[in-house]
C-alpha cells in the first residue's frame, strides 16, 4: 500500500494548478512567513543551538544504528510496565491489529490524538470499513476531517484553510458528527475555537478507546511521549479505558537524557515556543489513573527498507517539527496538497518516496520538486541534508542502482519517460569531455544566434512561458582568450596528463589532454 | 602569483563578459591568470538532475585541467560549490560500487584548491577595497549555493561597499531562492516561474538600476524574468562590478 493518496497526479502537474490559486497562496505566504521569523527568533536565544542540532543528529544516528537493541529494550520495559507491544510490518498490518483492538473492546468510536503515523497508514479509513468512526480531536485535524480535506502541512493541516472557510465547513458539517455549531456562528477565532470546544468535549466524555501516535519513546523506560498545543491530546490519552498508540519505530530515542536534548529542539523549531504547553508521557498502565489497558502497535512501513540506505535513512532522523515546510519557497507556491501524502515539503519530498519505495509516478516526481536551494537543510533541527538526499533519490529514479525493497537487497531499473533527457545528459557529458566538440558547438551557436526564436518548443516551452532567453554573445570566452593571449598555458605541464586510471559509470572516451 | 580562472561552462558560452572581467580585475590586483584549455563543465547539471554516472568524466577533466595550480578561481558559487561538497560524495559512491578510490582521491585534490572569486579577493588575496567604481543603484541577491554550500556570507557585501559610486539598495527576501534550480526550471515551471516572479518584484521595488549575483545561472533565470515583465532593471555579475574603474568603467 502506498504513503501516497489515491489518483493523485505528479507534483508539476498538482502545482501547476495550485500555484494559480491566488488565495491559497497569499494564505500560505502569510503563514509560513510568520511562523519563520518566530522560529527564527526563538533559536537564537539559544547560544548553544548548534550544539543541540549536533547532538540531536547524532543521538538520531547512534539509535537507528542500533534500532534492534532499542525496540527489544523498549519492547521489555513497555511489557514490564503492563502495555501489550504488537509489530506491524505494514500499513495493512498496523490496520488489521488496530481494528481488531478495537473490535475487541466492543465500541464502535475512537478519539484520535493527532498522529502523522496513523495517517501514513490510512488508519481512519480502514477504522470506517469496519464500521468504527474515529474522531480527529486536535483543532486543525477536526477541521480537515469535517471538511472531507487532506492535511496540507504536518503541524498546521489546515493551514490552507481561512477562517470564513472554516466557519462554513463547522456550520454545515459539525452537526453530522455530533454536537452541531451554532446557527449564527461568527468567523472570530474565538467562537470558532469555542465551537469545537463544544463539540469535541462531548466526544471526550463518551470516549471509551482513544488513539494515538507518538513523537518519542524512550527505551530504558517504556515511555511514550506526546507533545502538544491545545491539551486535546491528553485529554485522550487519559481519559479513555483503552489507548492504542501506533509509532514509527524509528521514534525510539534510548535514555531520558537523550529525550531532554528533542524537548528543546522540536519546540522552537515548529510551533518557535520555548517550551510546548502540554507534554504528557505514559508509561504502561497505573492502577486507577488513565487507560487500563493499553497497546503500543511498532510500525515499519518502509523504515526498515529506508534505513538500509546509507544516504536515504539520514531521512528517518526527522522530528516532525515542520520548519523546512515554513521556509521552503517550492512548498509556499505549490500547497502541501500538490505533494499528495501526509508528509509534504522538503521532508515529504524525501520521506515519501522511500517509504514507498518509488512505487508511483508522483513518488518518482517528488525529489524534483525542489530548486536544492538548501534552506531546509538550515533550519532542520536534526541536520537532515535534505538537498542531498533528494540528489541522491533522483539518481534513484533516472540512473537506478541497488536498493532495499521489503526487506530484500534489489536493484531497480531507471523509471521509464526519461529517455530523452538521459540521452541529452549524455550527449552534453561527452560535448563537455572533448573540448573540441564544445568549442564547435558554441562557434555554431553564436553565428546562428540571430535565429534563436522568442519560444521554444518542448521542454524548453516550461522556461520561455515566463522568461525571455539570454542572446548569445558573438564570441565565446574561450575564443576571446585564444584570439587574444594564445592557446591557454599550465606551469611546469609539458606532457599530456596521465591517463585516467579507472572507467567510470558512463564514458569510456579516453581523455582528450590539457591541449589541443 | 599565478593563478587558474575556472570559466564555468554557462560563462564561456553565454557570459563571457564575465570571465572577461574577473581577469581585468585579477591581473589589476597584480594576479597572473591562466585559462588552461582542457577545462569544460563541472557537471552540475547532470549530477543534480540524478546522472551521477555522466557526471564522472567531467571530474577528471577538472582535475586534470588544473593539475599543478594552487588557486582555482571560479566565478560561481553554485560551480564552485559543485567541486567543494559534490565531488567528494561523487567519489564516495564510486567507492562504494566496488570501483576504487582513484575518483574521490581526485576529488580531494581539487577541493582545497578550489575558490569562489569572493572567497580568492577576500580570503587569499585579502583585499575588500579592489579599486573599482560603478556609480549605479544596485541590489544584490545572495544565491542560494554560495549562501548555504560555500557560506561566503559578508564577503560579496564587503566588495559591493567599497565600490565608488556605488549605492547597495536593500532586497525585501533577499536569501530567497530566484527560482532557477536548473533542471527544476523546466521540470517544474509553473512553481520556478512563481518563485521568479516575486523574486523579480522585490527587485523591482528596490529601485535599483541593477541587480547582482556572483552567479549567472541565477541572473539568466532573474534578468530573464525580468526582461519578460518589461522591466529596467539590468543583471550584471560581481566580477563586473569589480572590474569596471573611473579610468575604464564598465
Amino acid at each position: 500500500m502506498s504513503v501516497t493518496y489515491v489518483g493523485m497526479p505528479p507534483f508539476p502537474e498538482a502545482a501547476d494548478a495550485s500555484t494559480r490559486d491566488e488565495r491559497l497562496r497569499g494564505n500560505l505566504r502569510h503563514a509560513t512567513h510568520t511562523i519563520r521569523d518566530k522560529r527564527a527568533t526563538a533559536v537564537a536565544e539559544l547560544a548553544d543551538w548548534p550544539e543541540l542540532r549536533t547532538a540531536g543528529a547524532e543521538i538520531k544516528d547512534r539509535t537507528l544504528r542500533h534500532l534492534d537493541h532499542y525496540l527489544e529494550q523498549l519492547e521489555a520495559a513497555v511489557t514490564r510496565a503492563g502495555g501489550t507491544v504488537h509489530w506491524a510490518a505494514d500499513a495493512a498490518e498496523a490496520n488489521r491489529i488496530v481494528t481488531r483492538l478495537v473490535e475487541a473492546t466492543g465500541e464502535s468510536e475512537v478519539v484520535k490524538v493527532k498522529s502523522m503515523a496513523t495517517q501514513e497508514i490510512g488508519l481512519n479509513e480502514a477504522l470506517a470499513e469496519a464500521g468504527i468512526s474515529a474522531y480527529e480531536t486536535d483543532l486543525a485535524e477536526l477541521i480537515v476531517q469535517l471538511g472531507d480535506d487532506h492535511p496540507s502541512h504536518i503541524l498546521v493541516p489546515a493551514i490552507h484553510r481561512n477562517r470564513e472557510e472554516i466557519r462554513e465547513i463547522f456550520r454545515t458539517r459539525m452537526g453530522r458528527w455530533g454536537r452541531a455549531a451554532p446557527e449564527n456562528l461568527s468567523d472570530r477565532p474565538a467562537d470558532l475555537a469555542e465551537a469545537a470546544r463544544l463539540h469535541l468535549r462531548e466526544k471526550f466524555l463518551n470516549a471509551k478507546v482513544g488513539v494515538s501516535g507518538a513523537n518519542f519513546m524512550v527505551a530504558e523506560s517504556g515511555t511514550l511521549v506526546v507533545v502538544e498545543s491545545e491539551g486535546n491530546g491528553r485529554m485522550c490519552l487519559t481519559l479513555p479505558e483503552t489507548l492504542i498508540s501506533v509509532v514509527g519505530i524509528e521514534k525510539v530515542v534510548p535514555t531520558w537524557r537523550d529525550l531532554e536534548v528533542f524537548l528543546q529542539l522540536l519546540p522552537r523549531s515548529s510551533t518557535a515556543e520555548r517550551m510546548n504547553p502540554y507534554t504528557s508521557t505514559w508509561t504502561g498502565t497505573t492502577e486507577s489513573d488513565g487507560p487500563r489497558d493499553f497497546h503500543l502497535v511498532l510500525l515499519d512501513n518502509g523504515r526498515t527498507d529506508t534505513l538500509a540506505d546509507r544516504v536515504g535513512r539520514q531521512a528517518l532522523r526527522c522530528i516532525r517539527c515542520s520548519a523546512c515546510l515554513n521556509v521552503c519557497p517550492v512548498y509556499e507556491r505549490a500547497g502541501g496538497h500538490a505533494y499528495g501524502s501526509p508528509y509534504p515539503g522538503p521532508i515529504g519530498a524525501i520521506l515519501t518516496p522511500q517509504l514507498d519505495a518509488m512505487e508511483t509516478g508522483l513518488d518518482a516526481s517528488l525529489p524534483y520538486a525542489s530548486s536544492l536551494c538548501g534552506a531546509c537543510y538550515e533550519v532542520c533541527p536534526v541536520a537532515i541534508d535534505i538537498p542531498e538526499v533528494l540528489v541522491h533519490l533522483r539518481e534513484r529514479v533516472v540512473q537506478g542502482g541497488p536498493v532495499t525493497v521489503r526487506g530484500q537487497r534489489t536493484t531497480v531499473r531507471p523509471a521509464k519517460g526519461h529517455a530523452a533527457e538521459r540521452a541529452a545528459m549524455r550527449a552534453a557529458s561527452w560535448t563537455f569531455d572533448h573540448p573540441r566538440a564544445l568549442r564547435a558547438g558554441e562557434r555554431l551557436a553564436s553565428r546562428a544566434r540571430r535565429l534563436v526564436p522568442r519560444t521554444l518548443p518542448g521542454p524548453g516551452k516550461g522556461w520561455t512561458d515566463s522568461r525571455d532567453i539570454p542572446s548569445l554573445p558573438p564570441e565565446s570566452f574561450r575564443d576571446w582568450w585564444r584570439r587574444t593571449r594564445g592557446p591557454g598555458t599550465r606551469p611546469g605541464a609539458e606532457t599530456r596528463p596521465a591517463a585516467r586510471e579507472s572507467g567510470t559509470g558512463e564514458s569510456g572516451a579516453a581523455p582528450e589532454g590539457g591541449r589541443e | 602569483m599565478r593563478v587558474a580562472l575556472f570559466v564555468t561552462c554557462i560563462n564561456d558560452a553565454l557570459y563571457p563578459r564575465t570571465g572577461q572581467a574577473v581577469v581585468t580585475l585579477l591581473e589589476r590586483l597584480g594576479v597572473q591568470v591562466d585559462f588552461p584549455e582542457a577545462q569544460s563543465c563541472c557537471g552540475q547539471p547532470q549530477f543534480n538532475t540524478g546522472y551521477r554516472h555522466a557526471t564522472e568524466p567531467l571530474v577528471h577533466r577538472y582535475a586534470e585541467a588544473f593539475e599543478g595550480y594552487d588557486h582555482i578561481v571560479v566565478p560561481s558559487g553554485s560551480c564552485a560549490a559543485m567541486v567543494r561538497d559534490n565531488y567528494p560524495r561523487i567519489g564516495e559512491k564510486a567507492a562504494a560500487e566496488g570501483r576504487g578510490h582513484v575518483l574521490a582521491d581526485t576529488a580531494a585534490r581539487v577541493v582545497p584548491r578550489t575558490y569562489e572569486l569572493t572567497e580568492f579577493l577576500v580570503d587569499v588575496l585579502g583585499v575588500t577595497d579592489v579599486g573599482a567604481y560603478f556609480p549605479h543603484t544596485v541590489t544584490y541577491h545572495p544565491t542560494c549555493h554560495g549562501l548555504r554550500m560555500l557560506g561566503l556570507g559578508k564577503r560579496p557585501r564587503q566588495l559591493l561597499e567599497q565600490v565608488r559610486g556605488l549605492e547597495l539598495r536593500e532586497l525585501e527576501g533577499a536569501e530567497e531562492c530566484c527560482g532557477f534550480g536548473g533542471t527544476f526550471s523546466v521540470k517544474n515551471a509553473a512553481v520556478s516561474a512563481a518563485m521568479g516572479t516575486d523574486k523579480a518584484r522585490h527587485v523591482e521595488e528596490t529601485g535599483a538600476a541593477a541587480v547582482c549575483t556572483v552567479d549567472n545561472s541565477c541572473l539568466m533565470h532573474m534578468g530573464g524574468t525580468l526582461s519578460r515583465r518589461g522591466s529596467r532593471v539590468r543583471p550584471v555579475h560581481l566580477a563586473e562590478i569589480l572590474a569596471g574603474t573611473e579610468e575604464s568603467p564598465l
